[in-house]
Parts: C-alpha cells; structure tokens; sequence
C-alpha cells in the first residue's frame, strides 16, 4: 500500500493511481506481455498513443463529454432497503452502471478505446464478447464514431445472449460466433487475437476487460476507474463516511477494478470480489478463477487461471456468460496476493435467488453477472451482523454493490432457470382464453413462494385487470 | 556449448543448400501416430524436426493445427509425450527442437523442464508467445543446460527489435514471414525477403530460417535463395489430417527436400 497515497481526513478529493503496474505491464510477477512478436509492434504504438491521450485535455473534454452527453454519467446510487432487509442487518447502496447507455459498464471502456483507436488512425475494431455487453457497447462505439465494427463470440454465448447478438447487428457490427475449444469467451479472445495479428495495420483489438497483455490491464482500468471515483465521492457526500465493504463480480474484472481503484488506499475498506462458483467450486464446474486456480499464462498476461497438470486452460462453468472465462485479470492477482482485495466464489444458485430477490424487492432486474455481486453482500452482511462487526461507530455495516449491468439480457435464462419459460409462454390454449375474453394465463411468476404482505390480497384472490369493472 | 541447430544448418549451408525444419505435434492422431510421422520425415530428409507440444489455446495457429493439436489436448498429451517424441527423432538422425508456448512449460517448471529436454537430447525451443522481454528465467535455465532457445521476428518488428530479439536468440532466428497465423498460403510474400535481409544486419551470422505459408518444394525453393532453412508446418499437419499418414508424409517431405537443394528463383 506504500504506492498510493491514502486521502487525508476530509479530503474528498480523488486518491491517486496505484503505483502499479510497472513500465512493462507488471503487478509484481503478475501482469506483462506473453504475446507472438508480430503484436508488440501495436501494442508499443497502443501505450505510446494512451499515455499520451490519456493527459491531453482535448481528450479528456471529450471523453467527458462522452460520459455525461452519451452514457448518462454520473450513474446514481441507490439505496435498497428491502433487499438489504435479507443482509444481517447491513445497508446496502448499489452503484448503478445498468442504468448506462447500453446497458453496463462496458461502455466507460468503450469510448476510451474507440477514440484511442481514431487517434492511432485506424478505421476497423474488433473486440470479443461473452455475454455481448462488451460486444453491443463496441458496436455502439463504432457507430457513434465511423469505425467499422467485428465481434467474436462463442458460438455457446450466442445462442445465450441472442438478444445482443440481434443489438449489435442493429447497430451495423458483424457477430462472427466462434465454434472451436469450448465456444465461449475464451475462444472468442483467440480468434480476436489471430483476427488482430493479421490485420493489424488497419484493425485495433478493443480488448473487454482488464486482461491481457499489457497496456490493456492498466487502460482499461483507467477508463473504468470514474465507477469508484463517482461512487466514492457520492458515498462521502450522502454518508459523511465510506463504505465498510465494495463489492463487484469478477468475470475478467474491469467493473471491480473501476470500482475498486478509488478505495485501494482505504485501508479501512474491504474489496471484495465475486467469482462465479457454477455448480460448486467443489465439482470442478465453475468459473472461480482466483478461489479454485494456479498462476500461469493466458491470453498475454501472466495471471491465475483454470488450467490441468499440463498446463491445458480448463473449460469454465457459469450461469453467467459474462464471468464464464478461465482467467482473470492479472491486477485481481496482485490484489490477492498482498492481501489487499479477497475472492470468493458465488455458486450460480445464490446469485439466482439474489437475481429474483433484487427483483421483486426492489423492482430492479439485474445482469446475472451483477446478480453475483448481490449475493456476496447478502452473505457478507449476514456474517458482518453475525459476529458483531458492524460499520464504523456503531452503525449498521455500509455495503457498495457495483450493479454493473442490466437483466434484460439474461430474461430468457432467468425464466428457464425458474421455470417460468414453459408456463409464460403462449399456446394454443392462451390464444382460445384470449378469444374468450378470459385472458392468457401469465404463469405463476416469481413470487409462488412468497408470503403475501399482511393484510394485502394475494394474487390468486386478486381480481384479473380485465375483469375488474366487472365486479367493482 | 555449440549451438546443435546452428551446427546441423551450417552443415546444409556447406552443402550449398538450405535446412529443412519439419513441424509435427505430438498426439495426433495419437502420439505413436505422431511419432511415426517425424520418423518418416527424417527419413526422407528433414534435417529438423520441430515438436509441437499440444496446447488449449493455440492463439498463433490457424484451423489445421489447431484441429490437429485439439485432438491430443483432448486426449491429454502432456510434456512425457513430447519428451519421448524428442528422443524418437534424436535417435533417427534429425536434431529435435520442441515448439512450445509458454504457459505448459511454465507449468511444468522451467527448470525441470529444461533439465529433462536436455536428457532426451532435444537442441532447445522455439516459444511463439514468449518474447525475450519475458524469457529471463527460460533464458537462465538455458544457458545452464546448454539449450538453443529460438525466439520469432515479424515484419513489424523494429529495428531495435531485431536487434534485442537476435541478440537473446541461439540456434537459429525464427522468420515469421506473414502478419497472421500458420497455414498455407498461395504466394511466400515478399515480405519475407525484405524481412531476412533486416534481421540480417540486425546480427550477422546467426542462422535464419523462414516460416509461416510454406506448402511446397517450389515455395521452399524460393526462400531457400535467400534464407538458410525453410519451415513447414500446416501442410505437414494436413497430411496426417486428410488421412496420408507416414506415406504422406513422407511424399511431402521428398518434395520440400528437393525444392531446398534446388538454386532459388527469386522470385
Ligand atoms: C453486466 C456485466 N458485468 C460483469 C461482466 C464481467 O466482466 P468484468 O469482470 O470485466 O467486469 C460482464 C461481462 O460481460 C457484464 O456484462
């Protein structure tokens, strides 16, 4: 923690950039290039061309701008009492990057790299996806900005996340579904990078998260980095006090690191990344890279990553498309390596139920990615109010959740997984009701299993809308 | 503390033609498969055989190899495998460099790994996905085990590139001739002759052989006018993957070996 500069009492001004990584790309033994000779060329001129965009106030105008005219910037935070009601007693604010242009994070990247990409003078970007959010912002990026536009994404995501196939062909992207290894993001990442070494006079690779070889780790975190700043400050502006704990899932981990970074030098607050546990880190299907992995090297960097006795990359498991990838980035190794940030797994069924609470309680329907994240504030609040360990002075423990991105993706899934897909459905009989005047029949929905609020009128009692006049 | 790969690519050179360096993975079809295959193409006159270790996510390789090498990650082909291939080829007369990318050897142990490559009298390793920049511990265990470690230069290298690049380099300079990934290709691009004669003045007297496209004796005859070995990859690979096994092979191989003793056309 010696390389960042903690904020001094009352000093609500932006803490500094961490001291890492080093001039080459390293955090610690973490990070680097392990990339074919023909990319170091572009990524030489990729370094150069940001660190010197990345102080040039013409730049950092118009990314602003971008930010506030386009995104939607500032994001607000919320608070959420209902579905902090099941936390042992903690608070919990949400930092809302679903509500973004887009639909996630991902775009905060997006811009950056796109006008990186017109400044270095080329006119073709490519960039790999998982669940499309990154896919959908690059698409949206290119449009915005003339660039021709291809998405690699395995063949498995695409049929997943189909609606966002169908946005980026929209927004005038080819979406090439890639159909070799294991179909999903870790393959996409290798097509994009051979895609990239051949075409790499005209094309720059538009890289998803902070993985991969170096300056993309680093860059990407500084253009998600305005996460934690935004949120830091909004917390110190309506709390007078920071958060306990931050919270993000951690697929390759650029909303953690954007949310993290401002809190690095907070030694009183705990980071706390969420991997995606699939079925459980015990059965081997998962996507937990930290928790259940060994250092080694994947996709240029080197990091902890799923791998066998021969060094092969394991095939990960989620629910999630979006944190279904065997590596991770190489700062989340160095965080876990000093200690300074944890990992922990969320099994796709804790982040489902905390999906469905989000839901009803709140009337926020979350990206299943996000969804993780809620899950590990559910737990960590229990165990917070279990052992005592509340928030500073006496107040409940104060809990940041970066909701990183929106559901609407993720609808299909959720229904199948709660088996609302069948029943919600129309049929043959649906359209009968509805000649009839009776109505399809909805399903049963999420809320079968709740208890009705006292005193209200269950669903079942309820009169159906287009009855009501009728007995009223 | 001579360089085997640079000894075996002076001694063509002495015979008035270039190297050829023969690229097969082990385990495909299985790994005896394999094994017979680098036999055949020693036989019939590949001066070096470059073994390829089997790995997930092959990001420098085109569809060929990667159906190929998909087949023995699946099937679990590991480092005693291709250590076994080694001493195979060795014994046949050709002098073995594996081919590897980084993370299996990293996982191995760099040390250990070179330890045991030694003992089955492999010459070294060529590592796609590891620039000199990273190699410092291969590097090390290297020159403690008396091994060539071959690193790539491409047509976007810099100047001082080649210059750092050819510096870290024993045995031979790989030449990788195309901005891409392997497969075969209709023409062998001039890029590959400019980039020959750059990396030339870079380190004079290192020995460089050109891979990346290479498919036939008439190819291999062209570059062998200006480079000192010629690499075949895909199109050995696809040999074995339309079903040609050794005979293949070794009919390829009589065509590439012809075409390196052939005086270059330049074309
Ligand atoms: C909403 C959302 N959150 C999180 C992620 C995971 O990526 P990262 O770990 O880089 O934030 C994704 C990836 O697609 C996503 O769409």
């Amino acid at each position: 923690m010696t390389t960042t500069s903690p904020p001094q009492p009352g000093d609500l001004s932006l803490p500094a950039r961490p001291g890492w990584p080093d001039a080459t790309g390293h955090f610690g033994i973490f990070g680097g290039r392990f990339v074919p000779e023909a990319l170091i060329a572009a990524l030489d001129e990729l370094t150069e061309a940001y660190e010197a965009m990345r102080v040039d106030p013409a730049f950092l105008e118009e990314f602003a701008r971008l930010q506030r005219d386009y995104t939607g910037r500032p994001s607000p935070v919320t608070e959420v009492p209902k579905f902090a009601a099941h936390a042992g007693g903690a608070r919990i604010l949400l930092k809302r990057e679903d509500l973004n242009h887009t639909g996630s994070h991902k775009i905060n990247n997006v811009l950056g790299q796109a006008l990186l990409t017109k400044r270095i003078g080329k006119t073709r970007v490519i960039a790999e996806t998982g669940a499309g959010q990154h896919g959908v912002a690059t698409a949206t990026a290119a449009a915005l900005m003339g660039l021709s536009c291809t998405v690699y994404m395995g063949e498995a995501d695409t049929r997943r996340q189909a609606l966002n196939v169908a946005r980026m062909r929209l927004l005038g992207a080819e979406v090439i579904p890639v159909t070799t290894g294991s179909r999903t993001l870790k393959d996409a990442i290798n097509e994009a990078f051979r895609d990239w070494v051949t075409n790499v006079e005209t094309t720059n690779y538009v890289f998803g998260t902070v993985a991969g070889p170096h300056p993309f780790p680093a860059m990407v975190r500084d253009f998600q980095r305005v996460i934690g700043d935004e949120a830091r400050a909004q917390v110190l502006e309506r709390e007078g006090r920071l958060p306990d704990a931050v919270l993000a899932c951690v697929g390759g981990g650029s909303n953690a690191i954007g949310i993290f970074t401002a809190f690095v030098g907070d030694e009183g607050v705990r980071l706390v990344g969420l991997e995606a546990g699939g079925d459980g880190v015990g059965t081997g299907r998962h996507a937990a890279t930290i928790t259940g992995g060994t250092p080694g090297v994947l996709h240029g960097a080197r990091s902890f990553l799923l791998q066998d006795e021969n060094g092969q990359t394991i095939e990960s498991h989620s629910i999630s498309a979006g944190l279904d990838y065997p590596g991770v980035g190489p700062e989340h190794s160095y965080l876990h390596q000093i200690g300074r940030a944890e990992y922990r797994p969320v099994t796709d069924a804790e982040a489902m139920e905390a999906f469905a609470l989000l839901c009803r309680t709140e009337g926020i329907i979350p990206a299943i990615e996000s969804a993780h994240a809620l899950a590990g504030a559910l737990v960590l609040g229990r165990e917070l109010g279990a052992s005592g360990a509340g928030g500073r002075g006496g107040e409940p423990p104060l809990l940041l959740v970066n909701l990183s991105g929106r559901g609407d993706k993720d609808v299909e899934t959720a229904s199948a997984w709660f088996g609302l897909g069948e029943d919600a459905a129309p049929t043959d009989e649906d359209d009968r009701a509805v000649e009839e005047g009776r109505g399809a029949d909805p399903g049963p929905g999420l809320d079968t299993h709740q208890q009705p609020t006292e005193g209200a009128v269950s669903n079942d009692q309820a009169v159906a809308g287009q009855d009501a006049g009728e007995t009223a | 503390m001579t360089s085997r790969l640079a000894q075996r690519i002076e001694a063509a050179k002495a015979e008035g033609r270039a190297a050829l360096i023969a690229y097969l993975p082990v385990g495909y079809p299985d790994v005896e498969g394999s094994i017979e295959a680098m036999v055949a193409a020693v036989e019939a006159g590949a001066d070096v055989i470059e073994i390829g270790v089997p790995y997930s996510d092959p990001g420098m390789d085109g569809p060929v190899i990667q159906e190929a090498v998909e087949v023995a990650v699946r099937a679990g082909v590991g480092l005693r495998d291709v250590f076994r291939a080694v001493e195979a080829v060795a014994a046949a007369g050709a002098v073995p460099v594996v081919m590897t990318y980084w993370n299996p050897v990293e996982r191995y142990g760099v040390e250990r790994f070179a330890d045991d490559l030694a003992a089955a009298g492999g010459a070294g390793l060529i590592t796609p996905d590891l620039i000199p920049d990273e190699a410092g511990e291969w590097i090390a265990a290297a020159e403690r085990a008396d091994l060539d470690r071959v690193f790539l230069v491409a047509p976007s290298s810099t100047d001082a590139r080649l210059r750092s690049t050819t510096a870290a380099s024993r045995g031979f300079v790989y030449v990788a001739s195309t901005m891409g990934v392997t497969g075969a290709r209709d023409t062998v691009s001039d890029a590959a002759r400019i980039l020959v004669a750059r990396t030339r003045e870079a380190r004079p007297g290192i020995p460089l052989c050109v891979g990346l496209g290479v498919s036939n004796g008439a190819q291999a005859a062209e570059l062998a006018a200006f480079a000192d070995g010629v690499i075949v990859g895909s199109a050995y690979v696809r040999e074995l993957l339309e079903g040609r096994g050794a005979d293949g092979v070794r009919a390829l191989t009589a065509d590439l070996a012809a075409g390196v003793r052939r005086a270059g056309v330049p074309a």
